[in-house]
């Protein structure tokens, strides 16, 4: 219980630094000036999610490759708070375009495959509550979650392959790309909070998912010795 | 600073949607934790 009180200042701390050199300690941007600090934000959610649903995607094949639930309550774990990255990402990120080009949404393919991706893991989550046997669910539900991280590497290029509204990578996107080094710092500040809150958020969910899966097996269990009749031993 | 609305609420929508989401888990586990107990209680007494 200390160590969680003592984590929890911690990353209180980190955020709120997080936030001040985000706001107060990045230069300005040369074109959108204070509006663009909502980069710091935005991209870390999307690292985020990104992250979660490669842990889906590698626990999915985990499951089917051996069967062992851990990872079918890992998968549906991170699916879950990559979603809620994901969705943190599609506020952010309409917060960010309405001052800067005048309307809220547009379906270009950057925004377009995002939101299909947000759609997929939505619907991963709805299969997994439409199928009562566990062995199934957790089947099915790996070979859907497999298709769906198909459009992760999607999101990542769309606006590499097709010209878009939203702004060209500046982070690896070849020659004419790159960061202010004071910028560069504030990002990797913002991403490193915004990547441990979502660790430690998977942590809990996933002990939440065991515990879950320890209660049904109990209940099932003391089902079952009910239904054995008083003296009736099987003798 | 100009826009300063929408930045702050970037900044509240990312770690409100975090705080909630962790708040109700950490919820949930507490009552799962006293289910599994009273369960494993349960099912000492048959």
């Amino acid at each position: 219980m200390k160590l969680r009180i003592l984590i929890a200042v911690a990353l209180g701390a980190l955020i709120m630094f997080a936030g001040y050199a985000a706001l107060f300690i990045a230069p300005d941007e040369a074109t959108m000036h204070a509006i663009q600090r909502i980069f710091y934000f935005h991209l870390p959610s999307w690292i985020a999610c990104f992250t979660a649903f490669t842990v889906v995607f590698v626990a999915n094949i985990g499951w089917l490759a051996t069967r062992r639930e851990k990872y079918d309550a890992l998968a549906v774990s991170a699916a879950e708070v990559g979603i809620m990255s994901c969705t943190i990402g599609l506020i952010t990120g309409p917060l960010w375009a309405h001052p800067v080009w005048g309307i809220w949404w547009t379906w270009d393919a950057r925004l377009t495959t995002t939101f299909i991706l947000w759609l997929l893991y939505i619907s991963y989550l709805l299969l997994r509550g439409l199928l009562d046997e566990p062995a199934r669910r957790a089947t099915l539900s790996a070979v859907f979650g497999i298709f769906a991280f198909l459009d992760v590497p999607l999101v990542y290029m769309s606006n590499r392959l097709w010209r878009t509204q939203h702004p060209q990578p500046v982070i690896l996107g070849g020659k004419n790309s790159g960061l202010n080094p004071i910028m560069a710092k504030v990002l990797l500040v913002c991403v490193i909070a915004v990547l441990a809150v979502m660790v430690l958020v998977l942590i809990d969910r996933y002990r939440l998912e065991l515990l879950r899966r320890e209660a049904d097996g109990l209940r099932l269990e003391i089902e079952s010795r009910s239904a054995i009749p008083a003296g009736d031993s099987g003798d | 600073m100009k826009n300063f609305d929408n930045l702050f609420i970037a900044w509240m929508v990312v770690w409100a949607v975090f705080f909630v989401y962790e708040v109700s888990v950490a919820r949930r586990l507490s009552r799962l934790r006293e289910e599994v107990e009273r369960l494993r209680r349960q099912l000492s007494e048959h």
